[in-house]
Parts: C-alpha cells; structure tokens; sequence
C-alpha cells in the first residue's frame, strides 16, 4: 500500500520577525516642543501649577510609609511636617493623578507607534547588569536630589522657566551643567 | 477667567479628572518626542541627539509666552499661577546630585515612566532607585533639613530678580533658545548619530 504523504505549507501571515515590523519615527522635535508647551500652558491655565513626576514619588513614598509604619510616620519629622501642611491622603494629590495619565499617555503612543516591547537599552559596550545596576543608581540620586532641589526636571526646570522662576533656572542650569561636566566620565554607559 | 481651580470655577474632583487629562496629553508628548530612549536623552550630553534641547527649550518658551499673552487678555490672573520657590542652596546642591543622576542612570523622573510603560526595563529599574531615593531623604530629612531651609528667598521671578520686564525678559529666553537650537542642529552634524 502506498502512502501518500501531503505537505502542507503554511505561509506565515506576517513572515517577518518581530523585530523587523518597522518603527515609526519620532515626532519633529520642534513641533512636539510646541505641543509639550501647550500641554504646560494648559496645566497652568486650569489648575495655576505646572507638571511634574517627583511630587507624585514623594506622595506614594509617604503613604507607603504611613500604611506599613504608622507610629513612625507620627513621629518622625518629614512626615510630621507634610502632614501639618496637607490634610488629606498624600494619594488624593494633583500630581499622582497627573502621573497615571502620563503612564497612560506613554503608552497608548507606544501602541500607535509600534515601540511596546520588553527591552534593556544600553551601549553595546556594556552588559544589560550594568546598565541595570547604573539605572538603579541614578534613580537613587535623582530622587534623593529632587526632594532637595523642590522639583525634578519637569517640575523645577520646565514648569519653573515657563513662570520665569529664579529657582527654576538655577536648578535648570544645575542639573544639565553637571550631566556635562560629568558626561566624559560616564561615557562608556552611552557610546 | 483662570487659572481655573483656584478661582473655584471648576470644582476639586473636576481638576483631578483634569490632571489625569493633562498627564495623558504630557505623556503622550514625551514618548513621540522619543524621550522614552534613555539613549536618546543622554545623547545631549554628548551631542549625537539632541532633542532633550529642542523639545524642552521650544516647550518652556510656547508655555511663557502663552502665559504672558493670557495675561495680557486678561485670560489668566499672574498672582495665582504658582511659580516655584527659590532656596539658593537646595536649588543648586539638589541640581548637582539629579545632574549626576541624569548621566548616571540616562532618564529623569517623568521620562522614566514614559520608558517604563513601553516596556524599557532600565527605566523600572530607575523608578525603582527613585522610590529608594525619596524615601532616604524623607528618613535622614533630620540631617539634610538645614540645607533644604537654607537661604529661603521666597518665590522671585527672574525677570523682578534682574529688573526687567517679563516681556523683555520672554525675548531674551527667546534668543537663547534659538542660539541653543543652532548648536544642537550643529552637533547633530559633527557627531555621529543613530536612532534608537
């Protein structure tokens, strides 16, 4: 008996690997600018304050604290402090509510621009553990210094130039003056 | 007349659904711009990308000049738009240290969370050091106080601090804005590029 063998071949739908779906390119720089600032105007016109992310860290930090370590939220001075001036839960915060529409702003570009994708970015000159461990570490320094400085770069710098606030040029000039100054040291972490 | 919710024209909850509103519109913004590339932001410091210069420069003087022409309108009441305080050595010491941190961990706050929700795991990994970061000055608050209250100067403008006017002023941000785009376009050319 003769056995017929049939072979089937699927075509793929989409023979292209992942990888190879192409990205769209980023916005003009200048027009997302443009937009950027209208996003700014808007925030200032509505609620008569600026963006930032910092401020919304610091409001989930202090109600991490406040819900697993009450009495040392009651007596330690920070929280002491933020709670005499804020009467409500940190969560029920401007910012905090801000912060999820970025989160979701993010990605529904992401979506509509083809760039949802689990990745380590880094310089092939270095491994995905050291740009983790690098990331973790300017993260730290990043939050600690903006609680310092009142504000990180989208709520010092940028919201504070667009009210021609002093403290918001100094931080402004602070933070890119010593990514430059810095920038030769750390050079192999980008190119 | 704004701005809006201090005013009361629009009520608490109303500005809350606004916040969320405004954060999807920066957020938005931030990933097309292509701030969610750690290597794209940190191409600044070295002069292969530098979008960080034009977006955040061509933002900053839409938003001033905006606010100054509302308030010209009588759209917007100046006195009520916050303008951030200024405590000279906090500014300066807390700049350094998120300086260091730009160049270190390759996002800022806020651009961290526009890599994180398209998946980039460096920028969880910063959100992470960030948590880590505000809660060890918030616990050593105690020793870094006097630092953080030091030289208190209130909420000066620029423009009052150099007695200008804020339109003049508005024009000189404007003329070094456009002097940095120059630059910018400039070191796109000299150094070499790729896109991320």
């Amino acid at each position: 008996m003769q056995v017929r063998q049939v072979v089937i071949c699927i075509k793929p739908f989409n023979d292209k690997p992942m990888e190879k779906v192409k990205k769209m390119k980023y916005m003009n720089p200048y027009i997302a600018g443009v937009l950027l600032g209208l996003v700014l105007l808007a925030a200032n016109f509505i609620a008569g304050r600026g963006l930032g992310l910092s401020g919304a860290v610091k409001s989930a930090v202090i109600s991490a604290v406040q819900t697993v370590a009450p009495s040392h939220a009651e007596n330690a001075s920070f929280y002491k402090e933020y709670k005499a001036q804020h009467s409500e839960s940190p969560l029920k915060n401007w910012l905090v509510f801000q912060m999820l529409g970025v989160i979701v702003g993010a990605f529904v570009s992401g979506v509509i621009s083809r760039r949802i994708t689990w990745k380590v970015e880094h310089s092939p000159k270095i491994t995905s553990r050291k740009r983790l461990v690098f990331a973790v570490m300017g993260g730290i320094l990043f939050g600690f210094g903006s609680q310092l400085g009142r504000g990180c770069t989208s709520g010092a710098a940028l919201s504070g130039m667009a009210v021609m606030s002093l403290g918001g040029f100094i931080t402004m000039m602070a933070i890119f003056g010593t990514g430059f100054a810095m920038a030769y040291f750390f050079r192999k972490l980008w190119i | 007349m704004g701005p809006l919710a201090p005013y009361e024209i629009i009520s608490e909850s109303s500005n809350f659904l606004f916040a969320f509103l405004i954060g999807i519109g920066f957020g938005f913004v931030l990933e097309q711009a292509g701030f969610s590339s750690s290597r794209k932001l940190a191409g600044v410091f070295y002069g292969y990308d530098m979008v960080v210069v034009k977006v955040f420069f061509t933002g900053a003087i839409t938003a001033m000049l905006g606010l100054l022409f509302f308030s010209l309108f009588g759209w917007v009441d100046l006195d009520l738009v916050y303008v951030n305080e200024t405590f000279l050595w906090s500014s300066i010491v807390g700049g350094v240290i998120m300086g260091l941190g730009f160049i270190m961990g390759g996002y800022c706050p806020g651009t961290s969370f526009c890599g994180a929700s398209i998946g980039k795991i460096d920028a969880l990994f910063f959100i992470g050091g960030l948590f880590i970061g505000v809660l060890i000055f918030t616990e050593g608050y105690p020793l870094w106080e006097g630092l953080y209250k030091a030289e208190n100067m209130g909420a000066p403008k620029i423009s009052t601090w150099f007695g200008l006017s804020d339109g003049f002023f508005a024009l000189l941000v404007i003329f070094m804005a456009v002097a940095m785009f120059w630059i910018a376009e400039w070191a796109e050319k000299k150094f070499p590029r790729e896109e991320y």
